[in-house]
């Protein structure tokens, strides 16, 4: 399991084959799962120019790994990979990689799933987006996934 | 005891500044440390951490504890 919160600009496919290259035993995986979570240019009716993400250091990654163990320990996964970054960011550039690998499909897909949703609802972020008439404005929360309870239930 | 006491995002704007550190007198809670902080009662929104994990306002404190208050999370 590796989580990085990072201010560097984020290739998240780049950073799956690194870790398939330089940490993964070769040919033990029967597939990877990746959720890449990219900035949009909308938010709530308004056009939106860049982003500057917040963090609380150390409590993030703290509640991050402890979601990917809770994965770990809930599916037959074999690893868990989350780069997540902060600081300032524009449109399209990818905000979050989740990537998991399993020997079957169906763990990796619920895993990577549960990984997202829980890190999303649990790990001390905040996003302050800044429009086309460069006001600021806080996020004041995320977009419900209706699978969160789905894969809560899933888990328990 | 002393409390060091951190403030993010919105709220950090809010307080106009980003940490405090209180002195408190006897046994204390989170609650005592937000009546110190500000005159004006929290936000219901806000939410609350000890030491990096999530807690409510009547956690009992020891000194040098390290109190958060920060509005909700929207990483990802």
């Amino acid at each position: 399991m590796k989580v990085v919160v990072q201010h560097d600009v984020l290739d998240p496919y780049k950073e799956i084959k690194h870790h398939e290259d330089k940490v993964l035993e070769s040919g033990k995986h029967g597939g990877v799962v990746s959720f890449v979570g990219t900035m949009r240019d909308f938010n709530d009716g308004e056009d939106v120019t860049a982003m500057n993400l917040d963090h609380y250091p150390g409590m993030t990654e703290k509640h991050i790994e402890a979601v990917c163990q809770e994965a770990m320990d809930g599916w037959d996964v074999m690893d868990v990979l989350v780069v997540h970054r902060v600081g300032d960011m524009y449109p399209s550039d990818p905000i979050v990689l989740v990537a998991v690998w399993s020997a079957h499909r169906a763990s990796a897909f619920d895993a990577c799933r549960y990984v997202i949703n829980y890190l999303k609802e649990r790990a001390p972020f905040w996003k302050c987006e800044v429009t086309t008439e460069g006001k600021k404005i806080w996020v004041e929360h995320n977009s419900k996934d209706p699978g969160v309870a789905e894969s809560r239930e899933k888990l328990a | 005891m002393e409390i060091d006491v951190k403030f993010f995002a919105s709220l950090r704007e809010r307080m106009g500044r980003t940490s405090d550190k209180v002195t408190l007198e006897g046994e204390a809670t989170v609650s005592d440390v937000w009546r110190q902080v500000s005159s004006e009662p929290m936000p219901g929104n806000i939410l609350v951490a000890v030491n990096k994990e999530y807690t409510d306002l009547s956690q009992a404190l020891k000194n040098g504890d390290e109190v958060a208050f920060f509005p909700p999370v929207t990483g990802g």
